[in-house]
Order: C-alpha cells, then structure tokens, then sequence
C-alpha cells in the first residue's frame, strides 16, 4: 500500500503490533489496546481544538487589519483634501498591498474552516470504530481460545489503526495549513506596522510617517477641520482617483 | 476491494470498479510522470467520483483494513508526485 497514507498507515500498523505483541494475555492485550485508543482519541479532541484557536487567531488578526484598511482610506481622502497627493497615493498603496494580502488570508481561512469540519467528521467515525472495537474485544474475549484472539485482535487493531493514521494525516494538513496562515498573518502585521515603503518613509520608532505627517498637518489646520472635512468629502466624490487628476493635467500641458 | 479517500473514509467498490480504478491510477501516473497537472486532476477527479459514487460506504462499526488508500481530495500536485509513481496506489 504505498502513498503518503499508506506509509503512515503502516508506521502506524507496526507501532500497534509491537504493542500487542507486548502483553501475553489477549484479553489483557485487548484492553491495554482499547485504553491506548482512547487516549489517542483524548489527543485528537485537544488537536481539533488547536486549530479551532489558531483560526480564531488569525480571523482577529485579519480583523486588525481590515480596520487598518479603513484608516488608511480615511487618511487618503485627508491627504486629498489636504492637497497632499504624494501621502494619499503612499496610504492608498499600502491600503492595496495589505488588502491583497488579506484576501489571501480570507481563502485561507474559508480552507481551514473546511478542514476543520472535516475533523470533526473523521473525529466521530474514529469514536464509533473505537467504541465497535470495544464491543468486539468483548466478545473476543469472551468467546474465542487464546490463538483464534490473537488473530482477531491483529485485524481489528489493524482497523482502528487505519483509522487513527488516517485522521493523523488530516490533522497534520490542518496543522500545516495555519502555520502557513501565522505566517502570513505575521508578516502583513509586520508589514503594516513598520510601514510599507520603507525606501520612501524615514522610520522613527515604529509609527508610521504617513501618521507622524497627517497628525501634523492636522494639527496645523484646527482652525479649519471644518472646511477641510468639507473638502475631504468633495475630493472623495470628485477626484479620489489621483491618476485622474494627472490625465487631466496632462490634457491640459497638451 | 476496501478503498480509502482519505480524510473521507472507507467505501467497498465492486470489482468492475476496482479495475476502472486501476486503469486511471495507471493513467495518473502517467500524466504525474508528464508534469501534465490539469490531466492529473481531472483523471484523479475521477477515481475520487468513482469511489464515492459506486462504492458503498464501509459500516461505522466495522474493522477493516483498505486495500488501497488514496490521498486527500485537495491534493496538491507536488505531493501526488509522490504518491503516483510507478505501479501507482494500485499495484498491477
């Protein structure tokens, strides 16, 4: 049986005999082997809830970001108004790079969430071929000799083993699949707070100069926040797209 | 014969199936083996309808070993190109 699941099964398979082959007694093998499912099974449970918290994680995360989103919007169209074309185009590109990415992490987390349903299928048939193998054990142990049991035993362990690697596979996957989300999750956070454009901004201690320079100009048109409020929101009607304005410029030169 | 989709669980398919089966396996290697990606998961689309339609869904109480276990339904093409050598999932 080869493949990727088959190589697990067989790992698998051989850590049971081994197992097995420990206990001299079959009904002492029996038990040891039904105690040794469940806690597989406990192990399971605490896995599928890992990924459940990574995902959560970084839904929380993507939800930082989305707000980041929406300020660097805001900052844009205060840039606009403020005749600062050269910081709303800055706010607006990162304001695209991150939004790129957390589409990105979206999709991810549309997978995920289907791998998790996944386990949780996969959880419940592991519990009913453990909970079959418990009824078989009792019948094994109360009706077969000890060399008929032995055999019995290997093809039913052999069974839930199948089961156990298959759902240690899935659960990998999974596993893997939110390391790669972290990852991601990470480096956009990254990306958003030591600003985007490093090449472009001097960095201070982490704030970003887009902030530093708009907290400043804000701070020097108190007076007229009112009117610029107003302006923001005729330049976002009018000429949010800058390009624009550049054709028309341009149009006009020829 | 007892085949797995992994991450799916266990169907029993009739031997006529189980030779249409091998067949594609044969060809999926084939078209691992070409680096053809788009062929790989069209014929792999197929095994994975073939099980889940034909066969008949092993007895959540029953403790059977699969005779052949084939990967999950997002495999990657990479990862198949692992799994799709040679003889195959399917041992001829």
């Amino acid at each position: 049986m080869p493949g990727l699941a088959g190589r697990m099964s067989t790992t698998i398979k051989a850590k049971i005999s081994k197992m097995l082959d420990r206990a001299e007694d079959p009904a002492e093998t029996l038990d040891y082997g039904y105690r040794k499912q469940q806690e597989h099974l406990q192990q399971v449970k605490k896995g599928i809830a890992d990924v459940v918290t990574a995902k959560k994680r970084i839904q929380m995360q993507s939800k930082k970001l989305e707000e980041q989103v929406v300020k660097l919007d805001t900052q844009a169209r205060q840039a606009i108004s403020q005749n600062r074309e050269d910081l709303a185009r800055m706010a607006l590109e990162r304001k695209t790079a991150i939004q790129t990415e957390l589409q990105g992490l979206d999709t991810q987390v549309t997978q995920l969430e289907q791998q998790q349903e996944q386990l949780i299928e996969n959880e419940k048939r592991l519990r009913a071929k453990i909970e079959a193998f418990r009824t078989k054990k009792e019948v094994i142990k109360a009706q077969y000799s000890a060399a008929e049991a032995q055999v019995m035993i290997s093809e039913a362990a052999s069974g839930v083993g199948e089961e156990m690697a298959d759902l240690g596979l899935a659960m990998q996957r999974a596993e893997e699949k939110t390391e790669d989300m972290k990852a991601r999750a990470n480096a956009v956070g990254e990306l958003e707070s030591a600003g985007v454009f490093e090449d472009i901004t001097q960095l201070g201690s982490g704030s970003s100069e887009i902030d530093r320079e708009l907290a400043q100009l804000s701070q020097g048109t108190q007076v007229d926040e009112e009117l610029a409020k107003m302006k923001a929101e005729l330049g976002a009607g009018s000429s949010t797209d800058a390009s624009v304005l550049e054709e028309g410029q341009k149009e006009e030169n020829q | 014969m007892i085949v797995r989709i992994s991450g799916e669980g266990q169907f029993r398919l009739p031997d006529d199936d189980a030779n249409r089966l091998n067949e594609l396996d044969n060809s999926a290697v084939a078209a691992v083996e070409a680096g053809d990606e788009a062929k790989f998961h069209s014929l792999f689309d197929e095994m994975l309808s073939l099980v889940a339609n034909d066969g008949e869904a092993v007895g959540e109480d029953e403790l059977v070993e699969s005779d052949v276990i084939l990967p999950p339904r997002d495999v990657s093409f990479d990862e198949a190109a692992g799994e799709f050598t040679g003889d195959g999932l399917i041992p001829d």
